[in-house]
């Protein structure tokens, strides 16, 4: 099995994307990348059709919400090669609400329900999406789950004080 | 008879009767056959899947939402209800994921007690698998036989955690208790018993000739559309793709153990009844192995690791002594320090690749932990792999792929 080092897929992105490497982290020795918000389709896109990176596996995809950092939403993919058995994680964030990120359905076809789901829990639009609608809430209900402000419990019961629970 | 002659006088125009019609059925929400609450509004063409469409979200409980306001240790009973047919490796994969954070390294007798108890949840996930392939082929006989051996295997992890389909089993940092000796007497007697349990199991249904019928060639997925849809797991691996998650990146000291990943090549239901049927074998090797391992370690009583600033202390040591009652009570209220950062950490879960994708701010709670749910994953390929089939391969195809509506709505 062919090896991988972080610095080779850190230099080729670097090279073909000059200016779009925005920053670069290894958390617990897992390669973090964060790509600038229009360049993240074709960052995957090159890497899934780059020979020697060929990371052809979606692990998954999901949203995040930092609601006090300058961009305030972003998508965190985890593509897996499995010709070197590689992890490399790829981040992309935006402050426009609600938050526009291309699809990967065209990519990966496994993409299309993880897509969903993020716009199901944060409110975020996929350009190109096949059909776009929540998944795991019913469609009735309004608001974004996942983000931050969301009340976890009923906003309008009076019986129950959070401040005592530490939350 | 010719063009314009009528059968009957109210009988509609020719034309009108030779258009074709489709019928729209409902399969779910709640049906028998479906082991599960999934609904799949299906356009058939007499016995012929059409399309269909599938609804999921039913027993959707917002567990994500949920982990942000809970501290580390009560998020394992959250994990219990993913998969909830081998709840101990989704315990053991969050436990895994939270020590990979903190940095804590298990001793070796720990990780291999682990590892037996995560392949005894393979088996019984497999159980319960390939027992239901059995029933929705007719074929009741194998599943009530094969039960009786699951069963077994909660009276293990009875033994050892007090609980049986949701365990909550083991703590960060190890095992809330050494296992007893019975829970040993019963993992050999397990051991001795199920192999020709299995077997007769295979007898009645691997080459039943109505089996193989009713299962051979319902329900293909090949292998590049498998890993186009993120498959992972048996189902992956019955479309001819070797991965697997305790070969690929080893956890929990996997990389110690000799077993072989079997792989199909059609990637339909029999294949993946047949993968099934072999990884209970290689997970009973694994078994024996670990059990060996133990026997040579000369340590026979450790059963966590040794950081009491997140191993929760054991009930005698908080009433009676005072370094007990603090750290019970630093880690309960949240004010042991946690790392910031963020880690994935996967196991193979018995459907496929199990992910915990964490992210810690220092607080008590995660700031954010997405689960990668190989049944959510996967199922988007239902309607595509059903699509030209039977009803009846429908049904085999979905019990075949196992889908456990806990996982897949999280």
């Amino acid at each position: 099995m062919a090896t991988l080092e972080s610095q080779t897929i850190i230099d080729a992105l670097e090279q073909q994307f000059p200016g779009k490497v925005v920053a670069v982290d290894h958390p617990y020795d897992f390669l973090t990348i964060t790509i600038a918000h229009g360049s993240i389709k074709d960052v995957i896109r090159y890497l899934y059709n780059e020979p020697s990176f060929s990371f052809r596996f979606l692990t998954s995809c999901c949203g995040m919400h930092y609601p006090d950092a300058p961009q305030k939403f972003g998508m965190v993919y985890h593509l897996h090669s499995f010709t070197t058995n590689f992890r490399i994680r790829l981040k992309a964030f935006t402050n426009e609400d609600p938050p526009v990120f291309p699809t990967l359905t065209d990519i990966y076809k496994g993409a299309n329900w993880m897509e969903r789901e993020a716009y199901d829990f944060f409110g975020f639009r996929f350009t190109g999406h096949p059909d776009l609608r929540r998944i795991l809430n019913m469609d009735s209900l309004e608001g974004w789950p996942l983000r931050k402000e969301f009340p976890l419990e009923d906003p309008f019961r009076k019986d129950k004080d959070d401040a005592m629970f530490g939350r | 008879m010719s063009e314009n002659t009528k059968l009957h006088p109210n009988a509609p125009e020719r034309a009108a009767v030779q258009e074709k019609e489709y019928t729209i059925l409902n399969l779910g929400p709640t049906h028998p056959a479906t082991h599960g609450i999934f609904q799949n509004i299906l356009k058939m063409d007499g016995e012929i899947i059409v399309e269909s469409e599938p609804t999921i979200g039913y027993i959707h409980r917002a567990f994500e939402k949920l982990a942000e306001r809970r501290p580390y240790y009560q998020i394992t009973p959250i994990t219990d209800r993913l998969n909830y047919c081998s709840s101990p490796i989704n315990n053991m994969g969050w436990h895994m994921t939270v020590e990979k954070l903190i940095g804590v390294e298990l001793p070796k007798r720990v990780e291999y007690m682990r590892v037996i108890i995560m392949e005894l949840a393979r088996i019984a996930d497999h159980i319960v698998c390939n027992a239901v392939i059995g029933v929705d082929s007719g074929a009741l006989t194998g599943f009530v036989y094969l039960f009786q051996e699951r069963e077994k295997i909660y009276e293990i992890y009875e033994e050892i955690c007090g609980a049986r389909l949701t365990t909550n089993i083991g703590r960060i940092g190890g095992f809330e208790r050494n296992f007893n000796q019975a829970a040993w007497d019963k993992i050999d007697k397990f051991l001795k018993e199920f192999p020709g349990v299995l077997k007769e199991f295979e007898n009645l249904l691997v080459r039943n000739r109505i089996f193989m019928d009713r299962t051979i060639g319902a329900g293909p997925i090949s292998v590049e559309e498998a890993l186009a849809y993120s498959f992972t797991g048996p189902n992956l691996r019955a479309a001819g793709l070797d991965y697997d998650v305790r070969v690929m990146t080893p956890y929990s000291s996997y990389e110690d153990f000799e077993f072989a990943i079997p792989i199909g090549t059609n990637g339909d239901t029999y294949d993946r009844f047949m993968l099934r049927q072999q990884e209970m074998w290689e997970s009973l090797s694994i078994i024996r192995q670990a059990i060996e391992k133990l026997d040579k370690l000369s340590d026979k009583t450790t059963f966590h690791a040794d950081v009491p600033e997140f191993y929760l202390p054991p009930k005698e040591d908080v009433y009676n002594t005072m370094e007990g009652l603090i750290w019970h009570f630093k880690i309960v209220m949240g004010e042991t320090d946690i790392p910031k950062g963020e880690v994935y950490h996967a196991v193979e879960g018995a459907n496929g690749e199990l992910g915990f994708y964490l992210v810690s701010d220092g607080g008590r709670n995660p700031y954010r932990l997405h689960f990668r749910r190989p049944c959510f994953i996967y199922y988007q390929a239902y309607a595509d792999m059903i699509r030209g089939n039977m009803l009846s391969d429908a049904i085999l195809t979905l019990s075949s792929l196992n889908v456990i509506a806990g996982e897949l709505d999280a």
